[in-house]
């Protein structure tokens, strides 16, 4: 099953670089369709990047971001191969995750 | 308040302007004032830039373009429109089957003129031709289906320059001439034509958006727009265009719209295939 | 004398529009005014030109008259047929006015 989740991280000195794709519909619960009815809320409510067993950056979502969001940091204390986990929950329960190495 | 509205449009309507009978097409002509119009207005712009669009006409935008381009929001689009590409139909055959060069690196050649059909056959055309050939259910021309599969093609011919042909043959001048038609023709209730803000507005701001120059305006196609939360098809945008000046739209590939893409691409030939392009 | 005869059509024009207001449209009156309406803005598709403010409109006027109010309903399919027949004398002008847009 292919990863929601696209994920470069690029390391430069003591500062690397990370930035994130996701894949989600992200529906607010305030949209209607076509036929008038509420589209039901259905949202990534928290991501999580996690370097060496410690989060590294923690966001929390809603209803209020967009489809398909797009995130990008900085942290310190990581090296060029290390590995960088990310991970979402959604409101419906829902998770996915991907391991990636710092370029 | 009506009586003055008949009376302002009949004053437009005393001057009798000039017939061009149809032997006067000259494309090449056209091609060269089109071409020498633009570059000589924004002589800056260095000419493959054109087919960026706004990017090339706003130094700000194109800041944040960059940026975004660096991990694109289509890349979902494409994925998806990869695998569809190589997905066989249910009888084993693939959309590679039905093109040349199994249908890698050949957007720059659409639309062309079907010399056995008399008519423009766009690329979105050309895919949905190919599923009835293998008796596959067609693809909705302003759909995220067909906005994926044409993402992809799009993106199989990045940098190759557009070569739009007109055959030597009076159907296909003509298809030329009614695109040409199209693109200058005010329409809709604002009484705007796709030249009032793609030519004489080009590169001004329409309330917060840029405008692209009609010079390589299609060679982005299919966009991802940021406001559509998602990637669009080419019948999707002249739609929303025509609604937009409150002109009723046409079906999605009727005549009117293959033959303005025939015209806007021929007028782009040389210029690089920039899509699928991500756009405001 | 000529600012005088315009004059006169003028009041001439504004009594007969009051006098008109002051009888009630009835659902006769606006299946007429709707008809020529409709009849516009088909003559409009014909020429591949039709608003859609004229949609709307029109869309309003029917509206207007299932809820009984044709004073409305009349007003709105006139206002209908005065956007189509703008539409088609866009068209009309445009068949011909456009070459003067082309860059040449």
């Amino acid at each position: 099953m292919a990863s929601t989740i696209r994920m470069r991280a690029v390391s430069s000195g003591d500062t690397t670089e990370v930035q994130a794709l996701v894949q989600h519909p992200m529906d607010s619960g305030f949209v209607k369709d076509a036929q008038g009815n509420l589209i039901p809320p259905h949202y990534i409510e928290v991501v999580e990047f996690e370097h060496a067993g410690k989060s590294v950056f923690t966001a929390y979502w809603g209803p209020a971001v967009s489809k398909d969001p797009y995130i990008k940091f900085s942290f310190k204390g990581a090296q060029k191969g290390d590995d960088l986990t990310v991970s979402w929950v959604d409101n419906k329960g829902a998770t996915d995750s991907l391991v990636g190495k710092i370029q | 308040m009506r009586r003055a509205v008949l009376l302002a449009l009949a004053l437009f309507g005393l001057a009798a302007p000039p017939v061009f009978a149809a032997d006067s097409v000259n494309p090449q002509a056209d091609f060269k004032a089109f071409r020498d119009y633009f570059t000589k207005r924004f002589a800056k712009v260095p000419l493959d830039d054109f087919v960026n669009g706004p990017y090339s006409m706003d130094a700000d935008l194109r800041k944040q373009w960059v940026e975004i381009d660096a991990f694109p929001p289509y890349q979902f689009a494409l994925d998806k429109g990869k695998q569809m590409f190589e997905t066989p139909f249910k009888n084993g055959k693939t959309y590679a089957d039905c093109f040349p060069n199994k249908g890698i690196g050949i957007r720059q050649n659409y639309p062309y003129f079907d010399t056995k059909s008399g008519e423009v056959v766009t690329l979105d055309v050309a895919l949905n031709q190919c599923r009835q050939a293998n008796g596959e259910e067609l693809l909705d021309y302003t759909k995220d289906d067909m906005a994926a599969l044409t993402a992809y093609m799009a993106y199989t011919s990045r940098g190759k320059p557009f070569d739009i042909k007109i055959p030597d043959d009076p159907r296909a001048l003509a298809a030329y001439r009614k695109g040409e038609e199209y693109f200058y023709t005010r329409r809709g209730q604002l009484n705007f034509s796709c030249a009032s803000c793609h030519v004489q507005s080009a590169g001004d701001h329409i309330r917060t958006e840029v405008l692209a120059p009609a010079l390589g305006l299609v060679a982005a196609l299919p966009i991802y727009r940021s406001e559509w939360g998602g990637m669009g098809t080419t019948s999707r945008r002249l739609i929303t265009c025509n609604s937009q000046v409150r002109a009723v739209p046409l079906k999605a590939e009727d005549e009117p719209y293959r033959d303005v893409e025939y015209y806007l691409s021929y007028m782009s030939n040389g210029l690089p295939i920039s899509g699928p392009g991500a756009r405001p | 004398m000529h600012r005088g005869t315009f004059i006169k059509l003028a009041i001439i024009v504004s009594v007969g529009a009051m006098t008109t207001a002051a009888v009630a449209a009835s659902a006769d009156d606006f299946k007429a005014a709707y008809a020529k309406a409709e009849a516009a803005e088909k003559q409009a598709g014909a020429l591949k030109n039709q608003w859609t403010t004229t949609e709307s409109e029109l869309k309003a006027a029917q509206a207007a008259a299932n809820a009984g109010n044709y004073d409305e309903a009349v007003k709105r399919a006139q206002q209908a047929e005065a956007l189509a027949n703008a539409s088609i004398a866009q068209a009309k002008e445009q068949a011909t006015a456009w070459t003067q847009a082309v860059i040449r």
